[in-house]
């Protein structure tokens, strides 16, 4: 039997958050955290967690598993279960609701500021705009984040600054933008960001790298920024 | 609940997947006040799992393509019960749609010339049929679905649309004239049930996948709107007509896009047959998705399926090159590792037929209207009421939807339903109030919900409920078989309307919403179950082994299911396109 323990916090009931033990029989099969903790609400109505396309697309399953954040959808358990056991938070740094759902309020606000979509005000073809494929595999690596704050609260000056630092999600959006040859909002995004907190307080830790579960490379986005930051300002 | 609060909307949309955050747009463009109820943050929604592409006549793969081609592909797919109307409609206008999604930003992938890139898929022709296979499917990689969503999700903030985020909606609120005046919702966050008041109300509340037990639809497809339309007595339509993917992930249900056999690959029998070029020798791999479906269960029923239990086949890539699956198809790479433990690079993936789209829904006319049926059969308009996408059924995909026209569909009619109502806006609305009756009749099943201490558990109901559906309403149906499923339905309803409820707390209680949707699901299920054992013939996706022949003389048409008594109404496809004479029925062979 594995053992699966479980953060579990109801404000309504609960006057502090606790880890509930449970006992899963896998039946030798290597399936998904979600898988595990569908089962459980089986069992066990009242345990609360998002999820939605459970195929790693809509990030709403993001959790802390076994230590590490991640989507509960595409985590088997081969990865996720160390010594017997798995355990499961949600994410950190943000507050909590109910058990593993966060409120992601300031992840969102963050995603808001900095402006992410197209600017371009020049008047539009009768067709699209064109864009050759090199200019368009710019767009690839950053354009596919699904928006589960995996990397965002795993990051530390996120946790210290959540309401100053854009945090490593943002940021990979902001470049997103800042790199599409169709956007000409490059000199605003750019003295947006043009701050001591937004972007300068990225320390490179590289946590956002490790745990993205699109395999998306936030801090290489952020270099690319502080670069356009640095070129901008001389 | 005489205290409970009122929010006032010019329009409000339920539902904030592609569709619904179209339509918002277009009205939050206007200025007018809009809100977008949805169940789950907007980019959660199930349009992000779209992977292929939005299929649209831009003429870039082919300089002389035309979408009047794309019209005769769609109608022929629909096995001719698409509204004709509706169809040139939508491949008319679609170019524009599309190129407005690119000036938002979607990031489309792209040919050496800087055009859209576009891809084969499905049932796509030249010239009528006569011109070979069409390349018309445009898409950003293999994660078309999500770029668009995402791209809408951002207009809509950059127009400052008001989001109801992780808000339920539970029923609809209808005045004394019969018209619609709002829905009930809950806010998932508080549990505050509240009055969403509204001139116009949308439904984009997407598809119901998960009435059957092998699905690729995300958890949260479960016919809301579906449920609350006919819990307030509204009819829907075609609701027997559900798409089966050739192509789910064996054992997990999840989709892989038939951009796959669009790029080059093909299934294969445990045999290594391409089996394909027996059943369809021109189009073979890219029939219509009924047509590959219905084929390969036949393999697997002839001995000829892989696998240690021969209940698959196998979808062969490795031939097209490790460049060519990085760039063309990466997400799929993604999901074969993950679900199948098979890396495409080298080895096949086992796929399956697996309940995937509704083409049914909420009948509408053009303009996003929701229309019923007077006791005289004569169409009437439901003031109020609006739908669009999957929950609509409009309908440009009759009896079997081609690939890539979800998309299309989503985004012409979310468009078309927010230019409509933008008009009647400014034009003024004037409906009656809801009296404090009106919304109490909208509370009842919640309130019935909430009080439900004894009866059984709602995951346990749920998969009862999906078994029955997969047995008994799947992709080979039979009247004696469908009429024994309706009966285990019939018997099922009871319990269901007393799922327990044992989670009384208002903080995020998803118990409470799983509740809620599972009375949606019997909703679907039970007028899919119906409508499915009245149309006693073979057409699209309704596929009957005691009704083998497509039979135009007694069923070309629509069918129209009214809850109050559950019967089943015909009612004609509209064959009067405005540019062109119709195109008239004939043998469907790929």
């Amino acid at each position: 039997m594995l053992e699966v323990s479980i953060y579990r916090y109801n404000p309504e009931i609960d006057s502090e958050p606790y880890m509930q033990e449970f006992q899963f029989d896998t039946q030798g099969k290597d399936i998904m955290v979600l898988d595990v903790l569908e089962k459980l609400k089986t069992e066990d109505p009242t345990l609360v967690f998002r999820r939605s396309c459970r195929e790693g697309v809509c990030g709403s399953d993001g959790v802390n598993i076994s230590g590490k954040n991640g989507l509960a959808c595409i985590t088997p358990l081969s990865e996720a279960v160390k010594n017997n056991k798995l355990v499961i938070r949600p994410l950190p740094g943000l507050p909590v609701i109910r058990d593993l759902v966060i409120d992601m309020s300031q992840f969102y606000a963050q995603y808001e500021k900095i402006q992410p979509y197209l600017i371009n005000n020049t008047p539009a073809p009768a067709i699209e705009r064109l864009q050759s494929p090199e200019d368009r595999a710019k767009l690839d690596g950053l354009y596919e984040c699904i928006l589960c704050a995996c990397c965002s609260t795993a990051c530390p000056s996120f946790w210290w600054n959540p309401d100053k630092f854009i945090g490593p999600s943002g940021l990979l959006q902001a470049y997103r933008f800042l790199a599409d040859t169709r956007d000409t909002g490059t000199e605003d995004r750019l003295a947006d960001l043009d701050d001591p907190f937004s972007v300068f307080r990225c320390h490179g830790i590289m946590n956002c790298v490790q745990v993205c579960p699109k395999g998306l490379n936030p801090t290489k986005a952020i270099g690319h920024i502080r670069s356009m930051l640095l070129a901008s300002g001389t | 609940m005489a205290n409970m609060r009122t929010m006032s909307f010019d329009a409000v949309i339920v539902g904030g997947g592609g569709s619904g955050m179209r339509a918002a747009l277009q009205l939050a463009q206007s200025g007018y006040k809009t809100a977008v109820i949805t169940k789950v943050f907007p980019t959660r929604s199930h349009t992000v799992s779209a992977q292929g592409g939005i299929t649209c006549a831009i003429a870039s793969d082919d300089p002389n393509d035309q979408w009047q081609w794309h019209m005769y592909d769609t109608i022929k797919g629909s096995d001719y019960i698409g509204d004709q109307e509706a169809i040139e409609y939508m491949c008319k206008t679609g170019p524009e749609a599309v190129f407005e999604l690119e000036h938002m930003g979607l990031p489309f992938s792209r040919n050496e010339n800087g055009r859209i890139y576009q891809r084969p898929f499905g049932g796509q022709s030249k010239d009528f049929g006569e011109g070979g296979q069409a390349a018309r499917t445009c898409a950003a990689a293999d994660r078309t679905g999500h770029a668009l969503l995402h791209t809408l999700y951002q207009g809509n903030l950059k127009n400052e649309t008001v989001f109801l985020n992780e808000w339920f909606a539970v029923d609809l609120v209808k005045n004394s004239d019969n018209a619609v005046v709002g829905v009930v919702a809950i806010n998932i966050e508080t549990g505050e049930t509240v009055y969403v008041k509204s001139k116009a109300t949308v439904f984009a509340t997407g598809g119901a996948g998960r009435i059957y037990a092998s699905t690729t639809n995300a958890h949260i497809c479960t016919g809301d709107g579906i449920g609350m339309a006919l819990r307030a007595g509204f009819p829907v339509q075609d609701m027997e007509m559900w798409q089966f993917h050739p192509t789910g992930i064996h054992g997990a249900g999840t989709l892989v896009t038939e951009g796959c056999r669009g790029e080059g690959g093909y299934l294969i029998n445990k045999d290594g047959e391409r089996f394909m070029e027996r059943y369809a020798p021109n189009a073979k791999d890219l029939a219509g998705r009924d047509v590959v479906a219905r084929s390969m269960v036949q393999e697997i029923l002839a001995g000829r399926g892989c696998g240690e239990n021969g209940d698959h086949v196998f979808l062969k890539l490795d031939h097209l090159g490790e460049e060519t699956l990085n760039a063309k198809l990466p997400g799929i790479l993604e999901l074969s590792r993950t679900f199948a433990h098979a890396d495409p690079i080298v080895e096949p993936i086992p796929v399956v037929p697996t309940c995937h789209y509704m083409m049914g829904g909420i009948p509408t006319n053009v303009d996003g209207q929701a229309l019923t049926l007077d006791d005289q059969g004569k169409e009437q308009v439901v003031d109020g009421f609006y739908a669009c996408g999957e929950a609509a059924c409009v309908s440009v995909h009759g009896a079997n939807r081609l690939g890539g026209n979800s998309l299309l569909d989503l985004v012409v009619f979310g468009r078309a339903s927010g230019l409509f109502i933008e008009k009647q806006l400014r034009e003024g609305i004037d409906l009656k109030d809801a009296t404090e009756d009106d919304i109490q009749r909208a509370m009842k099943v919640l309130n019935r919900i909430n009080g439900s201490q004894e009866g059984e558990k709602a995951s346990v109901l749920r998969a009862e409920l999906q078994t029955i559906m997969q047995n008994h309403f799947g992709v080979f149906r039979s009247g004696e078989f469908m009429k024994e499923g309706i009966e285990k339905l019939k018997a099922l309803r009871p319990r269901i309307e007393n799922v327990q409820l044992t989670d009384t707390s208002n903080a995020f209680n998803t118990a409470r919403i799983e509740a809620l949707e599972l009375q949606n699901l019997l909703e679907v299920a039970e007028a899919t179950a119906v409508a499915a054992e009245w149309r006693t013939e073979s057409r699209g996706a309704h596929a009957r082994e005691d009704f083998q022949e497509r039979d135009d003389e007694n069923w070309l048409c629509h069918s129209v299911y009214f809850p109050h008594d559950q019967s089943v109404a015909k009612r004609d496809v509209n064959f009067t396109p405005k540019t062109r004479e119709a195109f008239e029925p004939k043998v469907r062979s790929y």
